[in-house]
């Protein structure tokens, strides 16, 4: 239903997820090419421009194994003169960090935009890195939009701002104004750019001399981006006689104008959209007030910043004081205390006993083949005392609740294979790695050439979906009659490279396998194989 | 016809696969054939696999600035699963109204008794308890417990119950008559639940 809510209903006006005005902004830009990996919640960006482009009506788009080489497409896209978007969560930024931090180097012709969806509040990852952190690392800027007609407008800002100074952008959102619909209004777009390659390849060449030329040219533009980021994404609110200044960044914005109107005095207010943070703004901000709140969704990395801007006499109060939670995602209750506002009466029951509510945390979908495959796995591992079972990034990850209760660690995305590999040659046993398809596709297929090639005494179950389920069951990068080609090629011995159906009705020959692969010394492969439900009902057009 | 309150911030509730979202989808939609600025939650990615999910509506004349609903401020609570019902009842302001479908969804172990469920619900000062997939399946099609459900807080919401139909017809326009007329007599029937008269 979300999908017709996205129609246009006017001929500037439209329903926009932050994602997929995100989207909107770049097609708008004169995109030439998009490319990512699922991620929650970034994942609905892709899919925009998928339709799009699958209607022949839109940019190049499409899903690439891991977000190192969808950067990497991003940037040879850019290299050919088109303007390119790279789209990942926040921890995808960590597998394409490599690429990400030395593109900040190149002579950049062609608008390259880098959208990052955070996670602040973990609803679906397994850390709240805050991305803005990357984007001074690689000293690009950062873009942050609070409401979703910015992320369109900032979009197509991010492009112009590119190839002004030559450089990646970085687009910062978080879930909240991702995943929030609202009426965007649009402009009409500009026409992709005529390709043009690399004036100089020495300037894409990062050899030490090369890149040493490079680092100082990143170095001396620092000040003139940040004067231009703070002509146009930041806003001083001055009140005179306000002992209070406060500072928002990106969505916290929001929750602050909603308090506002209930401050007797009104603070002076700067609000930060863009990075470098503009420090003349803060500056003088400082010198009218006695503390500055600091509100920012993530780490307090203005409120660091401020000690070495502001006179040493100043609060400066935020995360890092306490004066909103260090951790977790802001809100306005959260917002509203740190102004000493008192609670909001709510609904309260008098003369009940309090109830205890049931926890009802996420679970595999009755019907889900992973049920079938973990049922055999702990029917395989029964009477292995010592056994280690590692897991990694996918719906399978539920398996670590009851009453599976069948995984024992998850950290990254592929990080299941390696570490069963260390697992085992610290000479624990027996040892399983539990991976999903696309998983083992994005991540999986290096660790496990490690592991072939030491011929090392484990076992990896690869439960073959046919799809990114956790993500909303798109399609994997390749087809899952690949796996099996590809565990051999890494040097998987024949007779232990088995596939077998994951299916209630085949579970005691699912148990066997494992039995028999699990008890072999050496590095062997089970691919557990039905179709993600989902993806089934999805293929065959019944869409929720 | 009284004179609707042009706002309305309601928290959407339920189990992550009842659908949730098109409860919101409904009514904003019709919110914003009104002209009124709307702003809508989604749930993706690990919560949707049957686990609680929360989503926000806030529908108003003026421009909306969060994305979410602080405590105390919800109007109301629409929620797909009674028990989902209770779990945010502190998002509630103290003369708002909760309206709830009474299907459990006993997904997990320690689900209480539904009837201490519904006992707590039934004592609430402004509740509306509405068995909506019973209604669902009368009205021809079991899926539209949500459209019930909407029908039920109908004289909470914004919009007219017109307006309502209007979006009902467009979004299943292309499933035929049959589908958007089980949809109808489905609002209709939660409509009737909350005794507002349907024009």
């Amino acid at each position: 239903m979300s999908n017709r809510l996205a129609t246009r209903t006017s001929t500037t006006e439209r329903i926009l997820l932050g994602d997929e005005a995100l989207a909107q902004g770049a097609v708008d830009a004169g995109l030439a090419a998009a490319y990512g990996y699922p991620g929650t919640p970034s994942t609905e960006i892709m899919e925009y421009l998928l339709r799009l482009h699958d209607r022949g009506d839109g940019p190049h788009a499409s899903w690439c194994a891991n977000e190192k080489t969808a950067y990497e497409a991003a940037l040879g896209a850019a290299m050919a003169g088109g303007r390119a978007l790279v789209v990942m969560k926040h921890v995808g930024l960590n597998v394409a960090a490599d690429p990400f931090i030395n593109s900040a180097l190149l002579d950049l012709h062609a608008g390259l935009v880098v959208a990052v969806a955070d996670d602040p509040g973990m609803h679906s990852s397994q850390n709240e890195q805050d991305s803005r952190l990357y984007a001074e690392m690689a000293r690009i800027p950062c873009l942050e939009p609070a409401t979703q007609q910015e992320a369109y407008t900032m979009t197509r800002d991010a492009f112009e701002l590119s190839e002004r100074f030559r450089t990646p952008v970085l687009i910062r959102l978080v879930t909240r104004l991702a995943h929030s619909r609202t009426a965007v209004t649009t402009r009409p777009p500009v026409a992709e750019r005529p390709r043009m390659r690399p004036v100089d390849s020495a300037d894409w060449t990062l050899l030490p001399a090369n890149a040493r030329r490079r680092w100082r040219v990143v170095l001396d533009r620092q000040g003139a981006i940040q004067d231009a980021v703070a002509a146009d994404h930041t806003t001083l609110t001055l009140r005179s006689g306000s002992r209070l200044g406060v500072v928002t960044t990106g969505i916290a914005r929001n929750y602050f104008l909603e308090v506002l109107e209930e401050l007797g005095e009104k603070p002076s207010h700067l609000h930060i959209g863009a990075y470098p943070e503009p420090e003349e703004k803060l500056r003088r901000l400082s010198q009218e007030v006695e503390t500055l709140l600091v509100l920012e969704e993530g780490r307090p990395i203005v409120e660091h910043r401020l000690h070495g801007i502001v006179p040493s006499g100043l609060e400066v109060i935020g995360r890092e004081t306490g004066a909103v939670p260090r951790d977790g995602e802001l809100n306005p209750d959260l917002v509203r205390a740190a102004f000493g506002l008192p609670e909001r009466p709510h609904l309260t029951v008098t003369g009940a006993e309090p109830l205890e509510l049931p926890n009802r945390p996420p679970q595999l979908c009755s019907g889900c083949p992973h049920r079938d495959s973990f049922t055999a796995l702990q029917k395989a591992l029964d009477g292995a005392e010592g056994a280690v079972v590692t897991g990694d990034i996918g719906c399978y990850t539920l398996g670590a609740l009851p009453p599976f209760r069948a995984i024992d660690s998850c950290v990254c995305m592929g990080a299941s294979v390696g570490m069963a590999k260390g697992a085992a040659d610290a000479g624990a046993h027996p040892v399983v790695a539990v991976i999903g398809d696309s998983t083992f596709f994005h991540s999986g297929i290096q660790p496990l050439l490690d592991a072939a090639t030491a011929n090392t005494d484990m076992t990896l179950l690869i439960l073959d979906n046919g799809a990114v389920g956790m993500t909303g069951a798109q399609d994997t990068v390749a087809p899952s009659s690949r796996l099996e080609t590809l565990a051999l090629a890494l040097g998987v011995h024949p007779d232990h490279c088995v596939v077998v159906d994951a299916h209630p009705r085949k579970l005691d020959a699912m148990v066997e396998v494992m039995r028999r692969e699990i008890a072999y010394h050496g590095t062997s492969v089970v691919i557990a194989v039905r179709e993600c439900i989902e993806h089934a009902r999805k293929r065959k057009g019944g869409a929720a | 016809m009284t004179l609707r309150n042009k706002r309305l911030d309601a928290v959407l509730a339920g189990v992550g696969g009842q659908g949730v979202l098109s409860i919101g989808a409904l009514i904003a939609g019709a919110a914003m054939d009104a002209g009124l600025f709307v702003k809508q939650s989604e749930v993706h990615g690990m919560s949707q696999r049957g686990g609680a999910v929360e989503a926000y509506l806030r529908i108003s004349e003026r421009p909306i600035r969060s994305d979410l609903i602080g405590r105390g401020n919800a109007d109301v609570i629409l929620s797909l699963e009674p028990v989902e019902a209770l779990r945010h009842l502190e998002a509630l302001a103290p003369e708002g109204t909760v309206v709830t479908a009474t299907d459990p969804v006993q997904n997990v172990p320690d689900y209480p008794e539904l009837e201490t469920i519904l006992d707590r619900l039934r004592a609430l000062p402004r509740a509306i308890l509405v068995d909506a997939g019973r209604l669902a399946r009368e009205a021809g099609n079991a899926k539209a417990s949500n459209v019930v459900l909407v029908g039920a807080a109908s004289h909470l919401l914004p919009v007219s119950p017109e307006a309502i139909e209007e979006r009902i017809r467009r979004i299943f326009e292309a499933k035929g008559e049959r589908v958007i007329d089980a949809n109808l007599r489905a609002f209709r029937a939660g409509c009737a639940q909350a005794a507002v008269p349907v024009a």
